[in-house]
């Protein structure tokens, strides 16, 4: 019996430590090809050393984009989209969970049914109305603009308020507290790791989205980093290492972030699939 | 602000008029109205126009109503046919082997005989974090015929090369490969979490009862994580049929159209043709397939709370 546990474990472990390190190739081959010339890394064999060729691969990167540019385009763009998108959810899943109206009900609904529908039925009419009619295109509130409203954020909300007790609601009230003010100081403080949860899966969220940045930004001063990194994969003479250095900038400061905020991180994805 | 006073005062002698707060106030609609608003502008007004526009004609100036301009060509083109056909294997293919990957995943995590789980965590659960550009970039270097990483490790282990970028399927199951790579921890996690609420005690009854491993598993573990499986199932099948980045940059549709989604050949329709009409028509499409999908989840569920 403890032999076979033994045996269990052992494969148990084997057999992941393999999964692992598989999984795990595509990060460090980024890292590594962000540090090496061209010919380097289409070299067989391949190697794991580190190459020396970080600085031209970032200049050769700096020549084909304005690629600080496109850093601050996507910080601007994710933080400002963070702070509104996550205060609106914030608002409208403490109305959902503390407040009963007329019209609870549908009106949740719809945000549910929201959820399964398409960003792309919505992009053409979006794409007119931003770019031909509001003539947005190329700034940074088209990007941020159509997912502001953003329903998982508003339903994450929701299922997290309904554990806010009404009594420190009724209390702050009959203290003369009013309706804003109780939003503000009573439930945003108690709601804070609810509130991380929904701020880094939409921050997330707008760092790495793609297809409706690449529909309204059409200037490279304009491009986020995936759309500026977008144009230059495919091409057919290009800088592999400067495209890894893209990459790496755009995805290593969120690695380092996902070792200490995996609590949040999970906390955002399981919303909603698990009743408590 | 004071909550000791407040406390004080709701301890009020019951009676007293405590709920004469007008219930049915402005200030639960006042909450929603920012993201309502929003809403109206940039979901339902989209969403009814997209449907309008797809009886459109927007081949020619001025657009002209047409019942059945775009929906006929729909009907007739091949290359409409092709990019549905390749989403749906991928959805047949993909979606079914990355669950199965999730599953196993999340049982090993769940189980006490795992070491070093900090370790497996980052390594399993650090693609979600990457966003679909950087790593399409990745698997494009790395699935490169002539000087790419796996075709080197292939030739290690004795094996051909496989032209993975160039050839029908082996384009398509990189594209596999590659959304497997991303979706599975993600899915892992929200599977384990299911796990993870499933009392004890069952699994307590079922050893008493003398079940083995196996067949506890078919008993008592996969009936109960059915919801979340089912969960994890339609947002694959909803992400699969909105699969743009992966076959647009690891294999740029090709070759020859092998890797062309729905909504790679809805962009070329709407944004390199400007044909917004016709994309409009793929889009509902699309909508079309992801609505059957969640309503036969809805109904297979039966009734569980959202």
């Amino acid at each position: 019996m403890k032999r076979q546990r033994t045996v269990q474990a052992l494969l148990l472990n084997g057999g992941m430590l393999v999964l692992a390190l598989l999984f795990l190739l595509p990060i460090v081959w980024m890292i590594v090809a962000a540090t090496k010339a061209n010919h380097q890394i289409l070299s067989v064999p391949p190697s794991l050393a580190p190459g020396s060729s970080l600085a031209a691969n970032w200049r050769d990167l700096n020549s084909d984009l304005p690629f600080l540019r496109n850093v601050f385009n996507s910080v601007a763009i994710a933080s400002i989209f963070t702070l509104f998108a996550t205060l609106i959810s914030a608002m409208g899943g403490y109305a959902f969970a503390k407040f009963s109206f007329r019209g609870r009900a549908a009106l949740f609904l719809v945000v549910v049914a929201a959820l399964t529908i398409p960003f792309e039925v919505r992009a053409i009419p979006q794409y007119l109305l931003i770019a031909r009619d509001l003539r947005l295109a190329n700034t940074w509130i088209a990007v941020i603009l159509p997912w502001l409203a953003y329903p998982l954020g508003i339903f994450f909300m929701r299922q997290n308020m309904l554990s806010v007790p009404t009594e420190l609601l009724e209390a702050a009230r009959i203290d003369g507290a009013g309706e804003a003010r109780i939003f503000l100081q009573v439930v945003l403080p108690i709601m804070r790791p609810a509130l991380a949860a929904v701020a880094i899966v939409v921050f997330l969220f707008q760092w790495n989205d793609f297809f409706w940045p690449l529909l309204i930004l059409t200037q490279k001063q304009a491009y986020t980093i995936p759309v500026a990194l977008g144009t230059l994969v495919g091409l057919t003479r290009v800088s592999w290492g400067g495209i890894m250095v893209g990459t790496a900038i755009a995805t290593v400061p969120f690695l380092v972030l996902f070792l200490f905020l995996q609590r949040y991180f999970v906390a955002g994805i399981t919303a909603g699939a698990v009743k408590d | 602000m004071s909550l000791e006073g407040g406390r004080a005062a709701s301890a009020m002698p019951p009676g007293a008029p405590r709920r004469t707060r007008r219930r049915n106030s402005l200030t639960p609609y006042l909450f929603l109205s920012p993201f309502f608003a929003l809403f109206a502008l940039f979901w339902i007004y989209p969403i009814a126009y997209s449907f309008y526009l797809s009886f459109v004609n927007t081949r020619r100036r001025p657009w002209t109503f047409s019942w059945s301009f775009n929906w006929d060509r729909l009907i007739h083109d091949p290359f409409f046919w092709k990019a549905l056909g390749n989403t749906l294997t991928i959805l047949v293919v993909q979606v079914p082997v990355m669950l199965v990957l999730a599953v196993a995943l999340a049982i090993a995590f769940n189980s006490d005989l795992l070491r070093l789980k900090g370790f497996f965590r980052f390594a399993f659960f650090a693609p979600l974090v990457l966003g679909a550009v950087p790593y399409s970039a990745v698997f494009r270097l790395i699935f490169n015929t002539e000087f790419g990483v796996l075709n080197y490790g292939l030739h290690v282990f004795g094996l051909a090369p496989v032209e993975w970028l160039s050839q029908g399927v082996p384009a398509l199951a990189t594209v596999m490969i590659a959304i497997t790579w991303r979706w599975s921890g993600y899915n892992a996690i929200i599977l384990l979490s299911g796990l993870q609420s499933i009392p004890l005690s069952l699994y307590e009854a079922a050893r008493i009862d003398g079940a083995s491993g196996w067949q506890q598993f078919l008993r008592v573990t996969l009936p109960l994580l059915r919801p979340v499986l089912l969960f994890c199932f339609v947002l694959s099948t909803i992400g699969t049929l909105q699969l743009f980045t992966e076959p647009w940059l690891i294999t740029s549709t090709g070759p020859g159209g092998a890797t062309e989604t729905l909504i790679t050949y809805l962009y070329k329709q709407g944004f390199r043709s400007f044909n917004f009409g016709y994309a409009s028509a793929i889009a509902y499409t699309v909508a079309l397939i992801a609505a059957v999908f969640s309503f036969v989840q809805i109904r297979v569920v039966g009734g569980r709370e959202a």
